[in-house]
């Protein structure tokens, strides 16, 4: 179970960009977070596996408070966190297989990665996620050499490796066309219930949010304003979400304060 | 409702007028000045055209009678050449790592880059003269040398790409929980590993040519076979060297040409 607490991240000495945030997520929930740019929702998600420190508040995955970590114990804790990116964060010139090993970077030595002596397991459930979804025919091609949607299923079984007990998608689908965006979202939703995983996804388009997800939860700068199942997000709250200029709503914000 | 502009004119790079025509007259007038003022003595330009005339004279022929002197020469700097890429290829990459300001933290940083600017702020030829008073002549000081040259623009060109990579990799194995060398070598290095190769051959070529400049001081390799030709008015036998040496590397930079765009 993920729970995030009071959550706060400020950069430098302006408006915070999430403002005291708790959230929790558990079982095997696909949680979509939408929101307008700018709202914090990549901020909120790489605050979970502080690749962005946050300010204050705590994130506590299955027991382990990851904003008390030492820099070790970090990087310890951060095979349990998944991760797959908008522009999908693969290694160009290395081979799709290597680029799925690179999951295990955290449980390998540096001199079997440099030598590329892989264990037999990480060899194995490789070549069993990459044929579930149908990629194990590519291992040896270079991974950009791959389409858009056979890149990020690349991304998706990178995460996978690490055995995480939560994975973050940061925006997964929003460089795909929409056909294959929608293949992606399938396929999140699908190995989540199959592997018990949660999964929290960043996304824009509201429609395969509310097709693809448990529960929807929506954001307006640095605030959770609506968390529900999808059927419950009408019209009146996705105007809410959506709804206004960033500089009226400081502003507001301001005088209340 | 009023008429749309139908003329516009490119913002001149410097605004303000005084300013712009203020330093083009200040270069002007420098320029003026230098040319003016800097000594020049007609008569010894003549006298110099005259020696000039003897020297080439005296050179043709080109005498190719003692090339297994010549031989020795070019091998010697071939290899001071090709020890000296490897040895300051070999230094350039760890150095080249601590002067980029993506990867290093802010002290390692400032060192690496300091280590790079005293690599870079001497000619060759001056640090030749230095590891030839320490080390002594020959071949030795020449590779020393070289390899410093080598870490002044191989580890500079090497980090400014290092700087450029796209982050988004390293990123990605850090969220992986990978240690900091494993991040290196997944994400850092099949990004630079292409320049890093073309570098390399580049640095070859380019060592090639200062180990004949350095040879001149006294650092070994033909250039120190040129100096001797010289030094005994072996005139034919210097135009010889010389023609080698530019046929040389002219074979060399097709060569590390064709290298480098293979690879681009």
């Amino acid at each position: 179970m993920l729970k995030i607490k009071s959550l706060v991240k400020r950069y430098g000495a302006g408006d915070p960009v999430l403002k005291d945030l708790n959230l929790e997520i558990e079982g095997d929930q696909v949680v979509s977070v939408i929101g307008s740019s700018g709202a914090g929702k990549s901020t909120l998600l790489r605050c979970i596996n502080r690749l962005v420190e946050p300010t204050s508040g705590t994130i506590t995955l299955n027991g382990t408070d990851f904003t008390a970590l030492g820099r070790r114990d970090l990087r310890i804790a951060r095979r349990r966190v998944g991760m797959v990116f908008q522009s999908f964060n693969l290694i160009d010139r290395l081979t799709v297989m290597e680029n799925v090993q690179s999951g295990r970077l955290g449980y390998i030595s540096t001199w079997a990665a440099l030598t590329r002596r892989y264990p037999k397991e990480d060899i194995r459930r490789a070549f069993e996620l990459m044929e579930r979804v149908g990629i194990a025919h590519y291992a040896d091609k270079r991974a950009d050499e791959l389409s858009g949607g056979e890149r990020q299923r690349v991304g998706v079984i990178r995460a996978l490796m690490q055995q995480p007990e939560i994975l973050l998608a940061d925006e997964p689908t929003a460089s795909l066309d929409p056909k294959t965006s929608e293949q992606i979202m399938m396929l999140l939703r699908d190995l989540a219930s199959e592997l018990k995983l949660p999964v929290i996804i960043n996304i824009h388009n509201v429609h395969e949010a509310k097709e693809f997800s448990d529960r929807i939860v929506g954001m307006r700068y640095g605030r959770i304003i609506f968390d529900d199942l999808p059927k419950a997000l009408t019209d009146e709250a996705m105007h809410e979400i959506y709804a206004g200029i960033p500089h009226a709503d400081r502003q507001v914000e301001g005088e209340a304060a | 409702m009023t008429a749309v502009r139908d003329h516009w004119r490119k913002q001149p790079f410097i605004a303000s007028p005084l300013l712009r025509y203020g330093l083009y007259a200040a270069v002007i007038v420098y320029i003026g000045v230098t040319v003016a003022t800097l000594p020049i003595d007609w008569a010894r330009v003549s006298q110099g055209l005259e020696r000039a005339g003897r020297i080439f004279g005296g050179a043709f022929p080109p005498s190719f009678q003692r090339s297994g002197l010549l031989i020795d020469g070019f091998l010697e700097s071939l290899k001071i050449a090709l020890l000296a890429t490897v040895g300051g290829v070999f230094l350039s990459i760890p150095i080249a790592f601590m002067a980029a300001r993506n990867i290093a933290p802010l002290p390692v940083y400032y060192l690496g880059r300091g280590i790079i600017i005293v690599a870079r702020s001497f000619h060759p030829v001056i640090v030749a003269i230095v590891f030839v008073k320490a080390v002594g002549f020959g071949p030795f000081a020449g590779v020393l040398t070289l390899v410093v040259y080598s870490i002044g623009f191989v580890a500079k060109l090497l980090a400014e790409r290092i700087e450029e990579i796209d982050p988004g990799p390293v990123e990605a194995m850090k969220s992986a929980g990978a240690p900091f060398l494993s991040v290196l070598i997944y994400a850092v290095f099949p990004q630079i590993m292409q320049r890093q190769i073309g570098l390399s051959i580049y640095q070859l070529d380019s060592n090639l040519r200062a180990s004949a400049v350095v040879g001149i001081v006294g650092a070994g390799g033909i250039g120190a076979t040129l100096a001797n030709a010289f030094g005994r008015y072996d005139y034919d036998f210097a135009l010889a060297i010389t023609m080698v040496i530019v046929g040389v590397i002219l074979i060399s930079e097709a060569i590390s040409g064709a290298i480098r765009k293979r690879i681009a």
